[in-house]
Formats: structure tokens, C-alpha cells, sequence
């Protein structure tokens, strides 16, 4: 909310952003709240020098997956790391439509909407979209993030002081059939459907309490 | 945009009726439009009595059971698991929901909006079909009188969409029929026959076919001088003609011809007598079209001289059922026509043994076949069952007799053998002493079979009640029926004894939905469609027909009719029980056609989910009639 007070001239659709989130009424009923869960594929895991090639996401609201609502977008790099193209199949001049960075960002603010963000080390995702919104001049997401290693944790209390779980491990403890792995869409909609579970156990006394569950991330939130 | 997520639900649901018979765009609005749903464990969907949802469900993984409360219980109905839908009827009757649905195991669900499928619905038939058939079998009375015709309407309309049309080959028949008037003169006519080379004429009475007369006529009724050239036509045609229409298949002809024992049938405009005719189709014609045709291979089984001959026709056969099945021809025609052969091929083994003895028969003697042979029902090869009656004769002469009637049964078998109908393992041959016996034996054996019936009389009861006549003397096999009959109406009790053993393998459905399998040896984790779903069946066909007195007939479905001309509160059941066994018997052919075995043990893996639904629509009636079997002979009490 510091924007404000900057008085630094942004771009419109930054502008857009800090007010969506920063006015949003949902937060309050857990019923009502838009989550966004999102995956990024990358040329690698250097925030300096690597690139984001694909932001999937899907939203998920009141307990249900909306596919209607789900966002795909592959963004035109200069940087390439032919070492990571075997993990997400995403070649320099592949068949998808690519777009610029600054044109897949700002389509993915408009479809982030005010949701609440939700990942699997989320910091990673968000840290890469920010890097790349640093590029634009603006940044960070104002959004609020919440992150499925650690509403595991959370619940998992024989796991709290365990290592992180990678999205594959969390699958497999909570029984997810795994498809398409490293495309963003696929790794989203694992994602979302680990947070359906996560959610459903997470559930205090029948209800869900969203600063409970950002509570969890403590690293994320402070 | 690409949209990954919704590929993903399109690749998992075009695998599911009614989802696989949509187009591309159809199933993929479908999918995007998806709402993932999770449900725990012991968690409600829906409850009964609720107003319905927006959405009705998919199962993507997990189960869904669905109950319905009565007074205090809540009795489990159904249980959907992957790929079932459930919850649509009350949102397209805009209706409640008459049962809840609760997760049997955490699971989930793909909702999908009745908008859009409403849409769907509109613009596709089938889609409708599938809907409105599982719809009429989830009501309470499947046989109420309306619906039984709806009972397998769902297979139905999976069956014509998953045969491939390519296979359909329509027959060729001449277009330019040679024809004349009824008030023709024979000479007249055979003169038409002569110039045009053509072996019959067909008589037309305003462009429509009334009669024929062919060759065969000419020879039998005219050269033998019974009826003088110089009459009309109308004194020896054959009247009235079979007609069919231009789109019958090779097989449907071939099934005509046999059926109605002709030679020539007449097409004409919509497949009446009543409409102008339009071309004629010989026996030849379709010879010609295919070399595999039942009569010909009658015909080649008569001639054979060898048992090496007879076991190629059967290969021969083997091809034939395997078109058959393809063309979706019906089952009853398929057995008749291939028991026709393999009776044929035995007759035929029979007389080549005859003639390799060295004396004729001392005495009149029957060839028996029993089991699946005897009731006409044995599509694929399988083991052989026969047995041997011989008339009585006095004390001196038995061992000889009996000698000569064993070494004639192991000839035969042993030639049945080579033609690929493999020994019984149970030695249920008439090459085994103990089944090459005389009237008077064979009597004194079913005597104690049905006044002391353990379990193994009744056991050999049901292998040996369904014999068969295949060669030799009638009026034997006619006494040892009548004898067995006499002795069941004065042991009334034997009944109540094979209904039990009717029930000795209940309905494959354990609980509910899921299929028994077999729980061990080697077909562990198959499903057996003989014991479970076929020998239900035909024991309580068996069973019903006894009670009534009625040996005329052994094949099952036969006595289905008759047992449902014979009571008549309870035709629907007995109709359905018909239906069931049709497709139960089809399906274990293509099986066995598929696998190249008996087609018996189904590895339920392989299935699809159509087959699937195909095989439990069929277990309903299994389960009636063993309900009923088990109220009538009061077997509870027996148990």
C-alpha cells in the first residue's frame, strides 16, 4: 500500500492490481474467497538470469475446481537453457503461441484477479514473477500467497520438522493420481487438487478460517 | 487459448458412455466447463429429498455410494465408481433427489452443469437413448410391462455404436429378375427360363412378386408328368415368395434361406410382398460372394470322406461364427446354425466309424449329446459330452452288445478328438463304460440319481437331463424320457433339489456393483461367465421346464419361451431372463473369439467400461429368478 503514498506514476494495470487487492471485501468468508493455484515453468532456478516460459493456473472456490476459470500462457525468452527443456518440453521455437514477458504478465494480473495464490514452493513462483515485474517497473504482487508444503506441515505434525516434500512426494502421501508432470497446467491442477484435500483436513471444528491457513506459511506472510 | 486442464478431463471422459458418443467440440465445452469437486470419506454429496444441484456428477476416482432411506435404514442402492455418472435424473425431471449420494472412500468428482448437457441432449439422439434407458433401469419394477423394452436399451445403444458398420456387406443380387404372368403357360415359361439361361422365374402380379418357380419345380412337378405343360403357371409356382429388402447383408440372406429352406429370395422396394420387385438373390449368388456358407459347408460335411475333411469344415465354421459375431447377427441364429453343423459333423463321425466296424449295430442304438452340445448353445469348441443308449437284450448277449457299442463310442470320440472337439477331462464320454448303457440301465441310473439326490446325482442331473438326439433311434431316447418324467412326478421332492443346486452360484453381483471374480487357483481375479451368469441361467430354464413336464426342447432360450408361454404372471421375468442369456452367450463368444479360448474366464481389466455395463444389465435377472426359484421350491429351508 506503500504505492500510494509514492506517488510514483505506474501503469495502469499495476494500479488495477494494488486497488483489487487491497479493496476486496471476500477475504472474510471462506465461501466466497477466489484461490489461484499456479505453477511457472522456467529456464532454471536462478532468479537473476533465469526467465519464466509458462505460468499455468486454475481457481478454485468454495471447494470446487473451476476449469472454466483457468489460465495458460507461454512467454517469448531470449534466454534459453537447453539443459531444463527436457523437464518441461518447452523448445525456444516450439508449436505454442508465445507471447512477450510484459504481455503474459499483465494478462496473468488480470486473470489473478484479488485470489488468494497457491503453490508448491510458492516462493520460487512468486519470486520469479516478481523478478519478472521488477523488469516492468513494478512489483511485488500484492496478492495473498499460501503454499501446500506447509499447510502440510501443518497438519502433519509428524512431518513439521521434516525436509520440504516435493509436489510428487505430497501426491503420492495424499493419493493423487499424478499425470503430466512439469507442464505448468498439469503441476496447477495437482496442486489444486492437493489443496481440495489439504483443505478438507484442515477444516477446524467444520470450518475453514483463512487466516488460519495463512498462518501456516509464516515465512511467506510475516 | 490452449487450455491444458480441460484436455485432460476430455482425455478422461471421452473413455464413458454417454461422453464417448459426443463429437470433439461437444465434449470438449463439456470439459472446460468442469467443476473439480473433492469429497471426504463418509461425506454427503447430496441427501435425498434435496432440490437438485446445477451439476450432476462424474466419478473421476473413488466411490460414491447411493442410498435410499426407508423408514430408518438407509440401504445401499448403488455404488458409482469411475466413470459412472450419478445425480442427473432429478435435475432433468426437475425433480428431487430420491436417494443421497455419500463418498465410500474419499473420491473425486467431476460436476458438470445439466445446462449444457441439455443442450447436447437436444441435438444428440444417442445421447438421449443412453440417458433415457439408464434412466427406466433404475426404476423400482424393470419388468413392469412398458419397460422391459427399455431394460437393455442402454446396451443396445452402446452395441450399434460400437460395431463397425464397414463390416456390413450388403448382398449382391441380379437386378434384371426374368419374370412372366400368373396366366403364363408352363411351356411359356420354361421357354422365358431356357432363352435367358436362367435357372427360375418369378411370377409378378402388378409389379409385385407372388410366386416362383424354378428348375427344381420343373423336374419334380412337370417331368414326372403330374401336371401337363399346357397349364398355367399359378398350379406349380411356390406362393407366397420371402422378400427382402435391397440392404440385407450376405448373412441375413444366408439366414433366410435356411430359415424359410429356399433357395432364391425376392427383393423388393421396402422389403414386403406388397411393393414392386426389384431384383432376385440365388443361393449362388451369395456362394459366389462367400466361400464360407453355412449350406456349403452342410453340403461339404456330407460328402467328406475323412475325418481330416471334417475337422477343416470346423475350422471353416470357426470363421463363419467369427463373421457372424462381427455382423451382429442375432445369437439365436448364430447357435442354430452353427449346432446345425457340429450335430452334422458328429453324424457325420458317427457314420464313419459305422463303417469302419465290422458288423451293423446288433441292436437299435441312440448317440446322445449332452451339456452345452445338447441344449444347441456351444458356439466355440469345447470339450466333447456324449453318452450312449442301446436297446435292451437278453443276459447272454449284454457284454457283447456292450463291447460293440464301447469300441464304436471310442471311435467316434476319438474322431471328435481329431476334429477339435477335446476328451471330456471328466471322461463324460460314451467311450466310459459307465455312460454306454441299455435302456433299461440308463433308466435304473436315473432312478437313483433322482430318488437319492446327492449332491453329485444332481450334479450328473444337470449335465445329463439336457441330452440330445443326434443319431440313431428316437423311440429309445422317447421311452427314457417318458421314464424320467414318470419318476420325477412320483419323487416330487428331486425338484426342490436341483432348485437348490440352481442357486449353488448366486447372482454375480457381491455387493451391489462389484463383480464377483474367482478369489484363487488360476483364473484368480477373473470373472467366470459360465458359472456365474450362463449356468444360472439355463439350470433355472432347466428346472422350470422340468416342473412342467417339458423335454421337447433343451436349448435355453426355448425354454425361456415356453416357460414364459406356460406362465404367464411371469413372462416379463422369463423374457428378460431371455434377453440376458442372449447377450451373455454373445459375449462369451467374442470373448472366446477374441482370446481364442472357451471365452469362459474374463479378465474384467480388459473390459471396457461399455462392456462392463453390458455384462451387469444382465445380472438383475439372475438374480429375480433365483429369487423366485428360491420362494417356489422353498429353499430357504433347504439350505
Amino acid at each position: 500500500m506503500l504505492g500510494f503514498f509514492k506517488k510514483k506514476k505506474y501503469p495502469q494495470f499495476w494500479k488495477n492490481h494494488i486497488k483489487k487487492v487491497s479493496e476486496s471485501i471476500k477475504y472474510s468468508n471462506f465461501e466466497n474467497i477466489r484461490f489461484v493455484a499456479l505453477d511457472t515453468e522456467t529456464t532454471g532456478f536462478d532468479y537473476d538470469n533465469d526467465r519464466i516460459l509458462c505460468i499455468g493456473a486454475v481457481a478454485i472456490k468454495n471447494n470446487k475446481i473451476l476449469v472454466s476459470d483457468s489460465f495458460e500462457v507461454y512467454i517469448k525468452q531470449d534466454v534459453f537453457n537447453k539443459e531444463t527443456v527436457k523437464i518441461h518440453g518447452i523448445r525456444k521455437n516450439g508449436n505454442e503461441i508465445k507471447v512477450s514477458e510484459e504481455e503474459g504478465l499483465i494478462k496473468f494480473l488480470e486473470y489473478l484477479d484479488d485470489a488468494i495464490i497457491v503453490a508448491h514452493h510458492t516462493k520460487f513462483d512468486i519470486s520469479m514473477i516478481n523478478e519478472g515485474l521488477k523488469r516492468l517497473n513494478v512489483g511485488p504482487l500484492k496478492s495473498k500467497q499460501l503454499d501446500t508444503n506447509y499447510i502440510h506441515k501443518k497438519i502433519a505434525s509428524e512431518h513439521r520438522f521434516k525436509k520440504l516434500f516435493s509436489l510428487d512426494e505430497l501426491c503420492t502421501i495424499y493419493n493423487i493420481k499424478m499425470h503430466d508432470r512439469h507442464t505448468a497446467s498439469g503441476d496447477a491442477l495437482l496442486t489444486a487438487y492437493l489443496f481440495l484435500k489439504l483443505t478438507n483436513k484442515f477444516k477446524k471444528n467444520n470450518a475453514l478460517n483463512l487466516n488460519d491457513l495463512i498462518k501456516t506459511n509464516y515465512y511467506l506472510n510475516k | 487459448m490452449k487450455n491444458t486442464i480441460a484436455e485432460r478431463i476430455f482425455d478422461f471422459l471421452k473413455n464413458f458412455p454417454p461422453f464417448d458418443i459426443l463429437n470433439k467440440e461437444q465434449l470438449l465445452k463439456i470439459s472446460t466447463n468442469v467443476k473439480v469437486i473433492y469429497v471426504e470419506n463418509n461425506t454427503f454429496v447430496f441427501k435425498q429429498e434435496e432440490n437438485p444441484h446445477q451439476n450432476f456428477y462424474v466419478v473421476k476416482d473413488g466411490a460414491i455410494g447411493l442410498y435410499r432411506a426407508i423408514e430408518n435404514d438407509q440401504i445401499l442402492v448403488d455404488i458409482c465408481d469411475e466413470g459412472d455418472i450419478f445425480g442427473l435424473r432429478p435435475l432433468v425431471q426437475n425433480d428431487h433427489y430420491l436417494m443421497s449420494a455419500k463418498a465410500n472412500e474419499e473420491s473425486i468428482l467431476y460436476a458438470i452443469s445439466v445446462d449444457i448437457l441439455k443442450e447436447i441432449i437436444a441435438s444428440n439422439d444417442k445421447v438421449n437413448k443412453f440417458l433415457i434407458a439408464s434412466f427406466s433401469s433404475n426404476i423400482k419394477t424393470p419388468y413392469a410391462q412398458n419397460s422391459t423394452r427399455h431394460l437393455f436399451a442402454n446396451v443396445e445403444t452402446l452395441e450399434s455404436n460400437n460395431s463397425n458398420l464397414t463390416d456390413f456387406r450388403t448382398a449382391e443380387y441380379s437386378k434384371n429378375p426374368v419374370t412372366c404372368s400368373k396366366s403364363t403357360t408352363i411351356k411359356e415359361a420354361a421357354l422365358i427360363m431356357s432363352s435367358k439361361r436362367v435357372g427360375s422365374i418369378l411370377i409378378i402380379e402388378s409389379k409385385n412378386p407372388i410366386g416362383i418357380i424354378t428348375d427344381k419345380d420343373l423336374r419334380l412337378k412337370i417331368a414326372t408328368g403330374l401336371i401337363s405343360i399346357d397349364e398355367k403357371v399359378s398350379e406349380i409356382m411356390s406362393s407366397p415368395v420371402i422378400t427382402v429388402s435391397e440392404k440385407i447383408t450376405t448373412a441375413e440372406a444366408q439366414i433366410a434361406m435356411l430359415k424359410h429352406k429356399i433357395t432364391h429370395l425376392c427383393i423388393t422396394k421396402d422389403g414386403t410382398p406388397n411393393t414392386e420387385l426389384i431384383g432376385i438373390m440365388s443361393e449362388h449368388d451369395i456362394v459366389v460372394l462367400q466361400g464360407n456358407n453355412p449350406s456349403v459347408l452342410m453340403k461339404e460335411i456330407k460328402r467328406a470322406k475323412d475325418v481330416n475333411t471334417l475337422k477343416y469344415i470346423r475350422e471353416k465354421a470357426s470363421t463363419l461364427l467369427k463373421s457372424y459375431i462381427e455382423q451382429r447377427i442375432p445369437i439365436t441364429f448364430i447357435s442354430n446354425i452353427i449346432s446345425e453343423i457340429t450335430n452334422a459333423i458328429t453324424v457325420k463321425a458317427i457314420e464313419l466309424s459305422l463303417n469302419e466296424m465290422d458288423t451293423k449295430p446288433p441292436v437299435k442304438f441312440g448317440w446322445l449329446a449332452l451339456g452345452s452340445q445338447g441344449r444347441k448353445e456351444q458356439l466355440l469348441i469345447t470339450d466333447q459330452d456324449n453318452a450312449l443308449v442301446f436297446n435292451d437284450v437278453k443276459e447272454e448277449d449284454y457284454s457283447k452288445t456292450k463291447s460293440y457299442f464301447l469300441l464304436l463310442s471310442k471311435k467316434i470320440t476319438e474322431k471328435l478328438n481329431i476334429v477339435g472337439f477335446e476328451y471330456c477331462p471328466a471322461e463324460m464320454m460314451a467311450s466310459n463304460p459307465n455312460w454306454c448303457l441299455s435302456l433299461c440301465e440308463w433308466n435304473a441310473q436315473f432312478n437313483t440319481w433322482i430318488t437319492k439326490p446327492t449332491e453329485k446325482a444332481i450334479m450328473m442331473c444337470t449335465i445329463f437331463f439336457d441330452y440330445n438326439l443326434i443319431y440313431g433311434d428316437k423311440e429309445l431316447v422317447t421311452k427314457m424320457s417318458e421314464f424320467i418324467f414318470k419318476t420325477i412326478n412320483s419323487f416330487e421332492i428331486f425338484l426342490n433339489f436341483l432348485g437348490k443346486n440352481a442357486l449353488i452360484n448366486p447372482a454375480p453381483l457381491g455387493f451391489f456393483r462389484q463383480f464377483l471374480v474367482e478369489n484363487d487357483g488360476k483364473h484368480k481375479d477373473q470373472f467366470d461367465i459360465k458359472s456365474r451368469a450362463l449356468m444360472p441361467l439355463i439350470d433355472a430354464a432347466r428346472l422350470i421346464s422340468l416342473s412342467h413336464n417339458f423335454k421337447d426342447e433343451n436349448n435355453t432360450i426355448a425354454r425361456f419361451k415356453k416357460i414364459a408361454e406356460l406362465e404367464p404372471q411371469n413372462k416379463d421375468l422369463y423374457l428378460s431372463c431371455l434377453d440376458a442369456f442372449k447377450i451373455l452367450l454373445r459375449f462369451r463368444t467374442e470373448q472366446g473369439i477374441k482370446h481364442n479360448d472357451s471365452g469362459r474366464y474374463i479378465a474384467l481389466d480388459n473390459l471396457s467400461k461399455s462392456e462392463k455395463l453390458k455384462l451387469k444389465s444382465c445380472f438383475k435377472p439372475i438374480k429375480d429368478i433365483q429369487d423366485l426359484l428360491n420362494i417356489r421350491y422353498n429353499l430357504a429351508q433347504m439350505m
